[in-house]
C-alpha cells in the first residue's frame, strides 16, 4: 500500500544547502533561546527592583514569581512543543494504525501507549480514530492504551511540568502516564468487552486507505514544529499567564499550614478528591499546572498533585461525551473506573515514595 | 468541476479546512462542489483514522490536521 509508508525524505529538496539552512537556522535559534533563558533571572530581578514595592514584602514576592515564571514557562513550553511538532511529523494516525493492526495484547499495549505520545491526535478525531483502529483489527484494549496515552502524555503537560516543577517530575509524569495507559488498556482488553461497543461500530466496513505518499523534507519538519508552536502556544498562552498570576497570589499570600493540611501527604482522602476535581477541568489544563506548582511550594504532596493533573488530562468530560457515540455507557464506566484506579495508585505510590 | 468532500465531525479544524478550500478555489478560479461528510461510518468508509480528511474526485488526498494552502492549490489544479 502506497499510502501507509512512513514519510521519506524528498531527494529533490533535501540537498546539502537545504540541510544547512533548515538545520542551521533552528540550531542558531536554539543558541539564541539559551542566551535569553539564562538572562531571565537577572532581568526579572532588575524589573521587580524598579517597581514601587517594598522589597521582601508579599507583593514583591508575588511579582518576582510572576515576572520570572511567565517568560520562563512560555519559553520552555515553546521549546517542547516545537520538538514534539518535529517528532510528530514522522508519524500519522494511519501509520500508527498499520503498525498496531493485528498486534497481540501486551506488546501491543506498550506499542500503542508509546505511539500515543508521538502520533498527532486531537480529541475531535477520537471517534474516527477509534473506529479506524478497531475495524482495522487493532485489539480493543490496545486501542484504549492509545486513547489513554494520547491526551494524557501531551506536550503542553510535559512542557509546563518541565518548566515549572523540573524535569524529574516531568519524566515521572511521562513514565507513570505510560504505565497507566499500558496497564489500563491491558485490563480492558482482558475483560473482552467487544460486545459493549455501540452495535453499529462492528458493522463499519473500513475503506481502503489510499492516501498519497507523504514525502517530507527537513524544511517541512521544521515548519511542522513551528506550526505546532504557533497553534498550541497561541491557544494556551493566556491560560498559562492567568494560571501563573493565580500561582503568584498563592505564593505570596496563601497560608502554608492550611494548604499542607488539605493537600499534604497526611490527608489520605486528598488523592481521590484531586481526581474528582480534575475530571471536569479539561480545557483549563494549561492554566492549572502553574497553580499546581504554587501548591507544591506550599506543601501539597507530589502524588496528589500528579493524580490531579492526570485526571485533568486523561479523563476529560468532553472526550467521554464524544466517545459515547462508539462506546456504550457501561464501557465508558469501565474505562473511567480502570483509568481512575490507575491514577489513584500512582498518586498514593508517589506520596509513599517521595517523603516531603 | 471538482467534487470535493471534507470528512470530519464538524469541529473547528474541519470548518477551517472547508473554508480554506473555498478560498483557494475562488483565488484560482476553480469550479468546485464542496460537501461535508459528518457521518462516522461514512468517514470510516474512506479508510482514514484522523480528521479532517479531504477527498478530491473520490480520492483521499489528506487526513489529519489543517492542510497547507499550497497543498490545497495542488489538489485543485492537478
Amino acid at each position: 500500500m502506497s499510502c501507509c509508508r512512513p514519510p521519506q525524505p524528498d531527494d529533490k529538496l533535501s540537498g546539502a544547502e537545504a540541510w544547512f539552512i533548515w538545520l542551521g537556522g533552528p540550531l542558531f535559534a536554539l543558541v539564541l533561546w539559551g542566551g535569553v533563558y539564562r538572562a531571565l533571572p537577572p532581568l526579572s530581578q532588575w524589573l521587580v527592583d524598579r517597581l514601587p514595592v517594598t522589597p521582601g514584602s508579599h507583593l514583591a514576592e508575588a511579582l518576582a514569581f510572576f515576572f520570572y515564571d511567565t517568560p520562563k514557562v512560555l519559553m520552555l513550553l515553546a521549546l517542547v512543543v516545537f520538538l514534539m511538532g518535529v517528532v510528530r511529523s514522522f508519524f500519522s494516525a494511519e501509520n500508527t494504525r498499520r503498525l498496531l493492526a493485528g498486534r497481540r495484547e501486551g506488546v501491543g499495549n506498550v506499542a500503542a501507549a508509546t505511539l500515543g505520545i508521538v502520533t498527532p491526535f486531537c480529541s475531535c478525531s477520537a471517534v474516527p480514530l477509534f473506529i479506524g483502529f478497531v475495524s482495522a483489527g487493532v485489539p480493543l484494549g490496545v486501542t484504549f492504551s492509545f486513547l489513554i496515552a494520547a491526551p494524557m502524555v501531551n506536550e503542553v503537560a510535559l512542557g509546563l511540568l518541565f518548566g515549572l516543577v523540573g524535569w524529574p517530575v516531568a519524566l515521572s509524569y511521562l513514565g507513570f502516564g505510560l504505565a497507566i495507559a499500558i496497564v489500563a488498556g491491558f485490563v480492558i482488553g482482558r475483560c473482552h468487552l467487544e460486545g459493549w461497543l455501540q452495535p453499529w461500530v462492528l458493522e463499519v466496513r473500513l475503506g481502503e486507505c489510499a492516501l498519497p505518499d507523504r514525502r517530507l523534507a527537513i524544511e517541512d519538519r521544521v515548519r511542522a514544529g513551528w506550526q505546532a508552536v504557533t497553534d498550541i502556544v497561541g491557544k494556551v498562552w493566556l491560560w498559562v499567564i492567568a494560571g501563573i498570576a493565580v500561582g503568584a497570589l498563592i505564593h505570596g499570600y496563601a497560608p502554608t499550614e492550611t494548604l499542607a493540611a488539605i493537600m499534604g501527604k497526611g490527608a489520605w482522602w486528598s488523592v481521590p478528591l484531586a481526581v474528582l476535581i480534575g475530571v471536569p477541568m479539561y480545557s483549563n489544563a494549561a492554566g492549572i499546572i502553574p497553580v499546581v506548582e504554587a501548591l507544591l511550594g506550599k506543601g501539597a504532596a507530589l502524588g496528589t498533585v500528579l493524580a490531579f493533573m492526570m485526571a485533568v488530562t486523561a479523563l476529560s468530560l468532553p472526550e467521554m461525551i464524544i466517545l459515547r457515540k462508539v462506546l456504550t455507557g457501561r464501557l465508558i464506566a469501565v474505562f473511567i473506573a480502570v483509568v481512575a484506579a490507575g491514577i489513584l495508585a500512582v498518586g498514593y505510590l508517589f506520596n509513599l515514595l517521595f517523603a516531603a | 468541476m471538482k467534487d470535493i468532500k471534507v470528512l470530519g465531525s464538524g469541529c473547528k479544524t474541519c470548518q477551517l479546512t472547508a473554508k480554506l478550500i473555498r478560498t483557494e478555489a475562488e483565488r484560482l478560479g476553480v469550479d468546485i462542489r464542496l460537501d461535508k461528510v459528518t457521518d462516522y461510518a461514512a468517514i470510516a468508509g474512506y479508510g482514514i483514522a484522523s480528521t479532517p480528511g479531504v477527498v478530491v474526485d473520490g480520492k483521499v488526498v489528506h487526513a489529519g490536521g489543517l492542510p497547507q494552502a499550497a497543498n490545497v492549490a495542488t489538489w485543485l489544479t492537478s
